[in-house]
């Protein structure tokens, strides 16, 4: 049952990173695949990190719950960084000036 | 379940292939940045799947960790070197025409 669990959070995950890494491949511009790397990462990391602690607890101990307590807190510190590391890349692109992707007739104007 | 974790750490090292193309070739650089990041969050989530593969999680658990912090001080002090037009001037003037915002 906690296999089959942890199954299927570590293949969530995967759907999300490759839904990220489709994202950085195929958007058009900068900003957008930001958004895709952005969000998706920290997403697939979450899934697929909780999968790994919940398969980890297997052999139920106080050293198993401890590892998966510490694998939920670099999760937790995910969470934390990559909102941040991604704002900084953002703010780096606009202050240097990089404009936004727009379609084809709105540049013509 | 470990050919399972194998299965998925090959995935995650394929997906990781793909991202360093952006990393590589990407036109401006913080297009490369935005690949390196992609690579970095990959990294750490496959540092734990290694743990498991060889069953020593207690160990990579850590090293993941260190790893993540060292990930996102990285980031951030390259896009706070990158963020006055270092480097974009190269390929700016073809992919991105200049704009000044307030």
């Amino acid at each position: 049952m906690l296999d089959l669990l942890a199954v299927l959070l570590t293949l969530g995950g995967l759907v999300f990173f490759a839904g990220a890494t489709m994202g950085i491949l195929r958007f058009p511009d900068f900003y957008t695949r930001l958004h895709a790397a952005g969000k998706l990462d920290t997403l697939g990391a979450l899934l697929t990190m909780a999968g790994l602690a919940v398969y980890n607890l297997h052999p139920f101990s106080i050293t198993t719950l401890l590892t998966s307590l510490k694998i939920g807190f670099a999760v937790g510190f995910i969470f934390i960084a990559s909102p941040t590391a991604t704002h900084a890349i953002v703010d780096a692109g606009v202050r240097a000036g990089l404009r936004p992707w727009v379609k084809q007739e709105d540049e013509q104007k | 379940m470990h050919g399972f974790f194998l299965g998925a750490a090959l995935f995650l090292i394929l997906l990781m292939a793909l991202s360093l193309y952006r990393a590589a070739y990407g036109p401006t650089v913080v297009d490369r940045l935005v690949g390196a990041n992609a690579i970095g969050s990959k990294t750490v989530v496959l540092l734990i799947i290694i743990g498991h593969l060889f069953s020593r999680e207690d160990m990579f658990v850590d090293i993941a960790l260190a790893y993540a912090m060292l990930n996102f001080i990285a980031v951030l002090a390259a896009s706070r070197y990158f963020h006055k037009r270092k480097g974009l001037d190269a390929v700016e003037e073809e992919i991105t025409p200049r704009i000044h915002w307030d």
